[in-house]
Protein backbone atom coordinates (compact mmCIF):
# COMPACT_ATOMS: atom_id res chain seq x y z
CA UNK A 1 0.00 0.00 0.00
CA UNK A 2 1.53 3.24 -0.97
CA UNK A 3 1.45 6.33 1.17
CA UNK A 4 -1.37 8.20 -0.33
CA UNK A 5 -3.82 5.38 -0.21
CA UNK A 6 -2.44 4.87 3.47
CA UNK A 7 -3.14 8.13 4.09
CA UNK A 8 -6.83 8.14 1.89
CA UNK A 9 -8.33 5.26 4.15
CA UNK A 10 -10.59 6.86 7.01
CA UNK A 11 -8.75 7.92 10.08
CA UNK A 12 -9.09 6.47 13.38
CA UNK A 13 -10.35 8.41 15.99
CA UNK A 14 -7.44 8.64 17.94
CA UNK A 15 -5.30 9.58 15.22
CA UNK A 16 -7.40 12.46 13.82
CA UNK A 17 -7.96 13.80 17.79
CA UNK A 18 -3.96 13.29 17.91
CA UNK A 19 -3.66 15.36 14.96
CA UNK A 20 -5.66 18.22 16.03
CA UNK A 21 -3.82 18.51 19.53
CA UNK A 22 -0.65 19.16 17.17
CA UNK A 23 -2.59 21.73 15.37
CA UNK A 24 -3.18 23.34 18.46
CA UNK A 25 0.59 23.36 19.63
CA UNK A 26 1.55 24.23 16.70
CA UNK A 27 -0.36 27.58 16.50
CA UNK A 28 0.77 28.16 20.04
CA UNK A 29 4.43 27.64 18.98
CA UNK A 30 4.13 30.16 16.25
CA UNK A 31 2.93 32.60 18.98
CA UNK A 32 -0.72 32.21 17.97
CA UNK A 33 -3.85 30.07 19.13
CA UNK A 34 -6.29 27.30 18.30
CA UNK A 35 -9.46 29.32 17.54
CA UNK A 36 -11.56 29.64 14.58
CA UNK A 37 -14.83 31.57 15.11
CA UNK A 38 -12.18 34.52 15.80
CA UNK A 39 -11.98 35.12 12.19
CA UNK A 40 -15.84 35.68 11.92
CA UNK A 41 -15.03 39.04 13.86
CA UNK A 42 -11.68 39.83 12.21
CA UNK A 43 -13.49 39.52 8.75
CA UNK A 44 -16.10 42.07 10.33
CA UNK A 45 -13.79 44.16 11.87
CA UNK A 46 -11.96 44.18 8.43
CA UNK A 47 -14.57 45.29 6.55
CA UNK A 48 -14.63 48.35 8.59
CA UNK A 49 -17.33 48.27 11.37
CA UNK A 50 -14.99 48.94 13.90
CA UNK A 51 -16.31 53.08 12.87
CA UNK A 52 -19.79 52.28 14.67
CA UNK A 53 -19.57 49.78 17.03
CA UNK A 54 -16.57 49.45 19.58
CA UNK A 55 -16.51 45.30 19.44
CA UNK A 56 -15.00 45.65 15.92
CA UNK A 57 -12.86 48.76 17.27
CA UNK A 58 -9.94 46.53 17.37
CA UNK A 59 -6.53 45.90 15.68
CA UNK A 60 -7.54 43.25 13.19
CA UNK A 61 -4.00 43.23 11.46
CA UNK A 62 -3.22 41.06 14.27
CA UNK A 63 -5.05 38.40 13.35
CA UNK A 64 -4.46 38.15 9.96
CA UNK A 65 -2.61 34.94 10.45
CA UNK A 66 -5.54 33.38 11.94
CA UNK A 67 -7.56 34.11 8.46
CA UNK A 68 -4.37 32.77 6.40
CA UNK A 69 -4.99 29.83 8.42
CA UNK A 70 -9.07 29.36 7.81
CA UNK A 71 -8.02 29.73 3.62
CA UNK A 72 -5.46 27.07 4.19
CA UNK A 73 -8.84 25.20 5.87
CA UNK A 74 -10.59 25.66 2.45
CA UNK A 75 -7.10 24.76 0.43
CA UNK A 76 -6.75 21.61 2.94
CA UNK A 77 -10.14 20.47 2.31
CA UNK A 78 -9.75 20.64 -1.34
CA UNK A 79 -6.79 18.75 -1.20
CA UNK A 80 -8.48 16.15 0.67
CA UNK A 81 -10.98 15.57 -1.42
CA UNK A 82 -9.47 15.48 -4.51
CA UNK A 83 -6.72 13.26 -3.68
CA UNK A 84 -6.88 11.48 -0.12
CA UNK A 85 -10.55 10.84 -0.63
CA UNK A 86 -11.66 7.78 1.54
CA UNK A 87 -12.77 4.64 -1.21
CA UNK A 88 -16.44 4.73 0.65
CA UNK A 89 -19.04 7.19 2.16
CA UNK A 90 -18.06 8.11 5.90
CA UNK A 91 -19.90 4.87 7.59
CA UNK A 92 -22.72 6.08 9.93
CA UNK A 93 -24.04 3.85 12.57
CA UNK A 94 -27.20 2.09 11.88
CA UNK A 95 -29.35 3.67 14.65
CA UNK A 96 -28.92 7.43 13.45
CA UNK A 97 -29.08 5.99 9.69
CA UNK A 98 -32.71 4.44 10.13
CA UNK A 99 -33.59 7.57 12.50
CA UNK A 100 -32.87 10.03 9.43
CA UNK A 101 -34.47 7.99 6.60
CA UNK A 102 -37.76 8.17 8.71
CA UNK A 103 -37.26 12.10 8.46
CA UNK A 104 -36.57 11.52 4.91
CA UNK A 105 -32.57 12.18 4.69
CA UNK A 106 -30.80 9.64 3.52
CA UNK A 107 -27.11 7.96 4.34
CA UNK A 108 -24.86 7.34 1.02
CA UNK A 109 -24.44 4.01 0.57
CA UNK A 110 -22.10 4.40 -2.22
CA UNK A 111 -19.46 7.14 -3.27
CA UNK A 112 -22.22 8.10 -6.56
CA UNK A 113 -24.47 8.56 -3.70
CA UNK A 114 -22.34 10.77 -2.07
CA UNK A 115 -19.11 10.98 0.58
CA UNK A 116 -21.75 11.44 3.67
CA UNK A 117 -20.50 14.70 4.81
CA UNK A 118 -23.88 16.88 4.04
CA UNK A 119 -27.18 15.16 3.27
CA UNK A 120 -28.34 16.12 0.01
CA UNK A 121 -31.86 17.07 0.81
CA UNK A 122 -30.51 19.81 2.99
CA UNK A 123 -27.75 21.04 1.37
CA UNK A 124 -28.65 20.30 -2.14
CA UNK A 125 -31.81 21.38 -2.41
CA UNK A 126 -32.71 25.21 -2.42
CA UNK A 127 -36.06 25.26 -3.69
CA UNK A 128 -37.46 24.26 -0.46
CA UNK A 129 -38.05 27.44 2.19
CA UNK A 130 -37.23 24.62 4.71
CA UNK A 131 -33.60 24.00 3.83
CA UNK A 132 -33.33 28.29 3.59
CA UNK A 133 -34.14 28.29 7.14
CA UNK A 134 -31.89 25.52 8.59
CA UNK A 135 -28.79 27.18 6.77
CA UNK A 136 -29.25 30.78 7.59
CA UNK A 137 -31.10 30.20 11.11
CA UNK A 138 -28.80 28.19 12.22
CA UNK A 139 -25.25 29.57 10.17
CA UNK A 140 -26.69 32.82 12.34
CA UNK A 141 -26.75 31.05 15.60
CA UNK A 142 -23.66 29.28 15.08
CA UNK A 143 -22.02 33.30 14.30
CA UNK A 144 -23.90 34.57 17.66
CA UNK A 145 -23.71 31.96 19.98
CA UNK A 146 -19.74 31.58 19.41
CA UNK A 147 -19.00 35.12 19.79
CA UNK A 148 -21.14 35.29 23.19
CA UNK A 149 -19.37 32.54 24.60
CA UNK A 150 -15.98 33.66 23.38
CA UNK A 151 -14.91 30.46 21.09
CA UNK A 152 -16.04 27.26 19.60
CA UNK A 153 -14.90 23.86 19.52
CA UNK A 154 -11.43 24.62 18.91
CA UNK A 155 -11.33 27.47 21.14
CA UNK A 156 -13.30 26.22 24.67
CA UNK A 157 -13.97 22.39 23.69
CA UNK A 158 -10.44 21.48 22.72
CA UNK A 159 -8.27 24.39 23.67
CA UNK A 160 -9.86 25.43 26.95
CA UNK A 161 -10.34 22.12 28.09
CA UNK A 162 -6.55 20.82 28.19
CA UNK A 163 -5.81 24.41 29.24
CA UNK A 164 -8.23 23.18 32.57
CA UNK A 165 -10.52 25.93 31.83
CA UNK A 166 -13.44 25.88 34.06
CA UNK A 167 -15.64 28.67 31.46
CA UNK A 168 -14.96 25.94 28.94
CA UNK A 169 -16.24 23.44 30.18
CA UNK A 170 -19.16 25.76 31.10
CA UNK A 171 -19.25 26.69 27.16
CA UNK A 172 -18.62 22.96 26.61
CA UNK A 173 -22.00 21.78 28.58
CA UNK A 174 -23.92 24.86 26.31
CA UNK A 175 -23.24 23.54 22.90
CA UNK A 176 -24.42 19.88 24.33
CA UNK A 177 -27.41 21.58 26.18
CA UNK A 178 -28.54 23.11 22.47
CA UNK A 179 -27.16 20.58 20.46
CA UNK A 180 -29.29 17.86 22.26
CA UNK A 181 -31.91 20.03 21.88
CA UNK A 182 -31.94 20.64 18.83
CA UNK A 183 -31.10 16.97 17.34
CA UNK A 184 -33.86 15.43 19.49
CA UNK A 185 -36.73 18.20 19.69
CA UNK A 186 -36.22 20.38 17.16
CA UNK A 187 -34.53 19.49 13.98
CA UNK A 188 -37.13 15.92 14.41
CA UNK A 189 -40.49 17.78 15.15
CA UNK A 190 -40.22 20.99 12.95
CA UNK A 191 -38.09 20.84 10.40
CA UNK A 192 -37.17 16.94 9.23
CA UNK A 193 -40.77 15.49 7.91
CA UNK B 1 6.19 35.41 4.22
CA UNK B 2 6.08 35.33 8.07
CA UNK B 3 2.32 34.04 7.17
CA UNK B 4 2.57 31.15 5.03
CA UNK B 5 3.63 28.63 7.74
CA UNK B 6 0.05 29.38 8.96
CA UNK B 7 -1.34 28.61 5.76
CA UNK B 8 0.61 25.19 5.85
CA UNK B 9 -0.92 24.29 9.26
CA UNK B 10 -4.37 25.72 7.95
CA UNK B 11 -4.01 23.07 5.43
CA UNK B 12 -3.18 20.27 7.50
CA UNK B 13 -5.92 21.24 9.61
CA UNK B 14 -8.41 21.08 6.75
CA UNK B 15 -7.19 17.71 5.36
CA UNK B 16 -7.72 16.64 9.42
CA UNK B 17 -11.09 18.06 9.48
CA UNK B 18 -12.01 16.05 6.32
CA UNK B 19 -10.33 12.68 7.20
CA UNK B 20 -11.62 12.30 11.10
CA UNK B 21 -15.20 13.23 9.08
CA UNK B 22 -15.84 15.51 11.83
CA UNK B 23 -17.12 17.42 8.95
CA UNK B 24 -19.70 15.39 8.57
CA UNK B 25 -23.30 16.63 9.44
CA UNK B 26 -24.28 12.77 9.67
CA UNK B 27 -21.35 12.71 12.47
CA UNK B 28 -23.12 15.35 14.04
CA UNK B 29 -26.35 14.14 14.75
CA UNK B 30 -25.16 10.68 15.48
CA UNK B 31 -23.17 12.35 18.13
CA UNK B 32 -25.55 14.36 19.28
CA UNK B 33 -27.87 11.01 19.35
CA UNK B 34 -25.46 9.33 21.64
CA UNK B 35 -25.41 6.56 18.72
CA UNK B 36 -21.53 6.41 17.97
CA UNK B 37 -18.08 6.85 19.80
CA UNK B 38 -16.46 8.60 17.23
CA UNK B 39 -17.04 12.16 17.81
CA UNK B 40 -16.25 11.56 21.16
CA UNK B 41 -13.43 9.42 20.68
CA UNK B 42 -11.93 12.67 18.57
CA UNK B 43 -12.64 15.05 21.08
CA UNK B 44 -11.88 13.07 23.83
CA UNK B 45 -8.49 12.04 22.28
CA UNK B 46 -7.63 15.53 21.69
CA UNK B 47 -8.33 17.10 25.10
CA UNK B 48 -6.75 14.18 26.97
CA UNK B 49 -3.17 14.73 24.47
CA UNK B 50 -4.05 18.09 24.77
CA UNK B 51 -3.81 18.41 28.82
CA UNK B 52 -1.11 16.69 28.77
CA UNK B 53 1.10 18.38 26.46
CA UNK B 54 0.02 21.82 27.92
CA UNK B 55 0.82 21.01 31.12
CA UNK B 56 3.99 19.80 30.22
CA UNK B 57 4.43 23.05 28.37
CA UNK B 58 3.80 24.57 31.46
CA UNK B 59 6.39 23.02 33.27
CA UNK B 60 9.31 23.55 31.09
CA UNK B 61 8.28 26.95 30.61
CA UNK B 62 8.18 26.51 26.91
CA UNK B 63 8.26 29.71 24.70
CA UNK B 64 6.89 30.69 21.56
CA UNK B 65 9.56 30.32 18.57
CA UNK B 66 9.99 34.31 18.93
CA UNK B 67 10.65 33.80 22.53
CA UNK B 68 7.39 35.35 23.91
CA UNK B 69 5.17 33.52 26.07
CA UNK B 70 2.74 30.96 24.75
CA UNK B 71 -0.94 32.44 24.42
CA UNK B 72 -2.44 30.24 27.06
CA UNK B 73 -4.44 32.81 29.34
CA UNK B 74 -7.09 32.28 32.19
CA UNK B 75 -10.47 32.96 30.87
CA UNK B 76 -12.80 35.23 32.86
CA UNK B 77 -15.19 33.27 34.60
CA UNK B 78 -18.73 33.59 33.88
CA UNK B 79 -21.49 31.42 33.72
CA UNK B 80 -24.46 33.27 31.92
CA UNK B 81 -21.80 34.52 29.30
CA UNK B 82 -20.54 30.77 28.44
CA UNK B 83 -23.69 29.21 29.58
CA UNK B 84 -26.42 30.68 27.13
CA UNK B 85 -23.79 31.53 24.09
CA UNK B 86 -22.56 27.68 24.33
CA UNK B 87 -26.38 26.92 23.96
CA UNK B 88 -27.23 29.33 21.31
CA UNK B 89 -24.43 27.79 19.55
CA UNK B 90 -24.47 24.19 20.46
CA UNK B 91 -28.46 24.93 18.69
CA UNK B 92 -26.27 26.11 15.35
CA UNK B 93 -23.83 23.22 15.17
CA UNK B 94 -26.59 20.24 15.07
CA UNK B 95 -28.83 22.28 12.98
CA UNK B 96 -26.17 23.17 9.94
CA UNK B 97 -23.60 20.08 11.27
CA UNK B 98 -20.62 22.24 10.97
CA UNK B 99 -19.08 24.21 13.49
CA UNK B 100 -17.08 27.40 12.40
CA UNK B 101 -13.71 24.76 11.44
CA UNK B 102 -15.67 22.45 9.52
CA UNK B 103 -17.48 25.39 7.82
CA UNK B 104 -14.49 26.76 5.62
CA UNK B 105 -13.43 23.19 4.99
CA UNK B 106 -16.47 22.25 3.25
CA UNK B 107 -16.55 25.54 1.28
CA UNK B 108 -13.06 23.81 0.20
CA UNK B 109 -14.99 20.51 -0.76
CA UNK B 110 -17.24 23.06 -2.98
CA UNK B 111 -20.24 22.28 -0.93
CA UNK B 112 -21.63 25.83 -2.25
CA UNK B 113 -24.46 26.08 -0.50
CA UNK B 114 -22.31 26.19 3.04
CA UNK B 115 -21.13 30.25 1.74
CA UNK B 116 -25.45 30.52 3.07
CA UNK B 117 -24.12 29.29 6.50
CA UNK B 118 -20.63 31.18 6.90
CA UNK B 119 -22.15 34.45 5.75
CA UNK B 120 -25.13 33.84 8.00
CA UNK B 121 -22.37 32.81 10.80
CA UNK B 122 -20.92 36.60 10.10
CA UNK B 123 -24.27 38.53 10.31
CA UNK B 124 -24.90 36.54 13.97
CA UNK B 125 -21.27 37.65 14.64
CA UNK B 126 -22.13 41.72 13.41
CA UNK B 127 -25.44 41.21 15.24
CA UNK B 128 -23.99 39.95 19.11
CA UNK B 129 -21.73 43.13 18.44
CA UNK B 130 -24.27 45.39 17.97
CA UNK B 131 -26.11 43.95 20.58
CA UNK B 132 -23.93 42.75 22.87
CA UNK B 133 -23.81 45.46 25.47
CA UNK B 134 -27.77 44.87 26.72
CA UNK B 135 -27.07 40.68 27.33
CA UNK B 136 -25.98 39.29 30.53
CA UNK B 137 -22.02 38.57 30.78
Amino acid sequence: MGLIEFISQPWHWAVSGTAITLVMITLLRFGGEFGVSGNLRTFIAMCGAGSHCDFFDFKWQDQIWNLVFVGGAVIGGYIAIKFLASPEPVQISEATQAYLSQHGISTPQTMDEGYGFVPAEIFDDLSMVRNWIILILGGFLVGFGTRYAGGCTSGHAISGLSNLQLPSLIAVIGFFIGGLLMAWVILPNFFLN
Amino acid sequence: MKFIKYLFVGILFGIIMTKSEAVSWFRIQEMFRFESFHMYGIIGTAVIVGAILVALIKRFNMKSMYGEDLKLNPKDMSIPRYLIGGTIFGLGWAMTGACPGPMFTLLGHGTITILFVILSAILGTYVYGLVKDKLPH
